[in-house]
């Protein structure tokens, strides 16, 4: 089996991946993996999405080279995906609006949804008003006093927003709580799962669906300079977006692909968000990969400055794809991040994500160590508007 | 025979209903687990059910949640519910315990070493919710090299087929989950529950234990009616919470001696 064809029939990468839930959700992921592998196959769904993706959503969404900054750093040159660009400003639509567009096929009327940052949560909300469907979105508490932009316009959009006050009150506590919901009403609804993570199919079904972000790159690299980059630089979370831009590439020899995780105040603090980096093999929400975990195998609390990237666990293809050596994973701590986030404001004009700026911060961190032909490619995952509030705060601006 | 079989065996030459209560170790202090065991036990308990507690219960209403959270913020791992398990079994070599809770504290300790560790303690079997059959068969057949009984779990949501092959594979008796939720939800559907135990029964000759949802006397009597034993989870715990330190394993017993004349009488 070639690498990017996984993963097995049961879901598995290597070792990673798999099914790990209580029986009560076994038939309904059984169930959403019969219906995905007919949606997979079946030319009106795919026509479909990519209808939507370019009439809803606005791609193809362009890649930009950031010259000014590219200078400035005297190395490598900077190319930007932007994914920022899209509808609701984020790679997060891509996913929404395929496991949307399954729902219906399935007849499910009810969606339910967990975000961190809140960019899922929004591009749930979105994508259940346009097809008319309920949605409950879980967020932990830590969470909405962070991100209170997003939760207002998911209210806007017509979804229910749940706080979670258990664990945490972050990211992994709002997936539990959405898992707790999909047990009990799991006839009726359909769990839009946020990144290429939890039980098979999802792993797999989220990253097809974000793939398309990675095979336009290939197009438009091939396009704007003929050839492909040397290196392709996302952050990884769960996972969803690097996993999008990564997945493509995994064939094409030549291109390094790495993934950023957040470092928070740095991963010899112990206070960070890198299970690649610095945690090591388990079973969390329904599937086994590297995690943040204690000796007694407790998850550990995450840190970072960015919500969508406090995660203890992370997609089970990365897990593959960092022990088979095929990608490259680091972490960058908060002020790093920072630092990324206003020079992209202050060079480019672009006021990028918390989550992308890790991946911004990598590039600016190896770029000037390359020669001016190398090229990085940085899949910019969101737009910042969502973090102004807490850039401020840092900034010890009251806004 | 395994003490779990031995049990089953006992209570169904007296036409008696096994009774299995569910406490997490360390709930609300890591010195009271014991002492709520021996009061489980005192108050008609055949079975006691250990959780494990776990940092992520997804398959847990809020109840036994806020357990778990008590006995972490004690630090308790699996390795002192191993050592709970040991010191019970000083005075009471009879009742079969079950540990319940979630593979990644099992990961961590790894396969291997756990099964050796909980033999050595006395545990008597091991239900991992997030462990289904399909990636536990390694797992499970470690269990059964180390004499432990690996208990698996069917839902209301599991279809014929699967059930057949799930309860073919099963050991030590069959946990029938009553409801479509999480632990301490209250949708319990008696008549689904009497027409599903008799399809497990259908396929193999294990006992068939029904929990989740079952929170007084009369459901108990009622589910223990149809089933081979009645497993009570949330309602204990929920005792143990509200109890104060002096009156916490008096209203235990009680309670569950309550439970026990109901499945008696």
């Amino acid at each position: 089996m070639q690498m990017h064809d996984l993963p097995d029939a049961r879901g598995h990468f290597g070792p990673y991946g798999g099914v790990f839930v209580a029986e009560t959700l076994m038939a309904a992921l059984d169930e959403l993996r019969r219906e995905y592998e007919a949606a997979r196959e079946d030319p009106d769904f795919q026509a479909e999405f990519h209808h939507e993706l370019r009439h809803y959503v606005g791609r193809p969404s362009p890649i930009y080279h950031a010259r000014r900054w590219s200078e400035k750093l005297g190395g490598a040159q900077i190319y930007l995906k932007r994914e920022d660009l899209n509808h609701t400003g984020a790679h997060k639509i891509n996913n929404t609006i395929g496991q949307a567009l399954l729902a219906r096929r399935m007849g499910k009327k009810r969606v339910i949804a967990e975000t961190g940052a809140g960019q899922h949560g929004v591009a749930s909300a979105t994508v259940a008003a346009r097809y008319g469907m309920e949605c409950v979105v879980y967020m932990g508490a830590e969470d909405i006093k962070r991100q209170s932009p997003n939760v207002y316009r998911m209210k806007l959009l017509g979804a229910t927003v749940v706080g979670v006050e258990s664990g945490s009150k972050t990211l992994k506590d709002a997936l539990n709580e959405a898992m707790r919901d999909w047990v009990t009403n799991v006839e009726s609804t359909f769990y839009i799962l946020g990144t290429a993570a939890g039980p098979h199919p999802y792993p797999m079904l989220v990253r097809d669906f974000q793939c398309v972000i990675g095979e336009e790159c290939k197009a438009q690299m091939n396009e704007m300079l003929g050839r492909q980059p040397d290196a392709v630089i996302a952050c990884v979370g769960g996972g969803s977006n690097a996993i999008g831009i990564f997945h493509p590439y995994i064939p094409v020899e030549g291109v390094r692909l790495i993934g950023v995780e957040a470092g928070g105040e740095g991963v010899a603090t112990g206070r960070h968000a890198a299970p690649l980096s610095a945690g090591t093999p388990g079973v969390l929400h329904g599937f086994r990969s590297y995690l943040m975990q204690d000796a007694n195998g407790q998850i550990i609390e995450t840190h970072s400055v960015s919500a969508g990237l406090d995660y203890p666990g992370v997609g089970p293809e990365h897990s593959w794809l960092k022990d088979s050596g095929r990608a490259e994973y680091v972490a960058i701590n908060d002020d790093e991040a920072l630092r990324a986030f206003h020079d992209l404001c202050r060079f480019e004009g672009i006021i990028p994500a918390l989550e992308s700026s890790h991946a911004l911060a990598h590039a600016a961190k190896i770029a000037p160590t390359l020669d001016k032909d190398r090229i990085l490619l940085v899949n910019l995952s969101g737009r910042g508007d969502k973090d102004i509030n807490t850039v401020a705060r840092l900034s010890g601006i009251e806004l | 025979m395994s003490r779990i079989a031995a049990t089953f065996a006992a209570l169904k030459a007296a036409h008696r209903k096994a009774l299995i209560p569910f406490i997490t170790a360390g709930d609300p202090v890591p010195g009271q687990t014991v002492p709520l065991m021996h009061a489980l036990v005192a108050g008609g308990a055949d079975i006691i059910e250990l959780g494990v507690p776990f940092s992520d219960p997804m398959a847990d209403g809020p109840t036994i949640q806020r357990a778990s959270e008590r006995a972490l913020k004690h630090g308790v791992g699996l390795r002192d519910v191993l050592a709970m398990t040991a010191e019970f079994r000083k005075t009471n070599t009879a009742t079969p315990v079950v540990l319940m809770g979630y593979a990644n504290p099992i990961e961590a300790m790894g396969w291997e070493a756990f099964c050796a560790a909980a033999r050595e303690a006395g545990v008597d079997g091991v239900l991992t919710v997030d462990y289904p059959p399909e990636e536990a068969a390694d797992f499970a057949a470690q269990c059964a090299a180390a004499g432990l009984d690996n208990i698996y779990l069917l839902a209301p949501t599991t279809p014929p087929a699967r059930l057949a092959a799930i309860t073919r594979q099963a050991r030590g008796f069959v946990y029938y989950v009553s409801l479509k939720g999480v632990t301490g939800a209250a949708n319990l559907d008696l008549a689904e529950v009497a027409e599903r135990v008799g399809m497990i029964r259908a396929e193999s000759g294990l006992p068939v234990g029904v929990g989740f949802g079952i929170r007084d006397a009369e459901t108990a009597r009622q589910v223990a009616a149809v089933a081979d034993a009645v497993v009570i989870g949330s309602r204990i715990v929920q005792e143990i919470e509200q109890s104060t330190d002096a009156a916490r394993l008096d209203n235990v017993r009680l309670f569950l001696a309550g439970v026990r004349a109901a499945l008696d009488a």
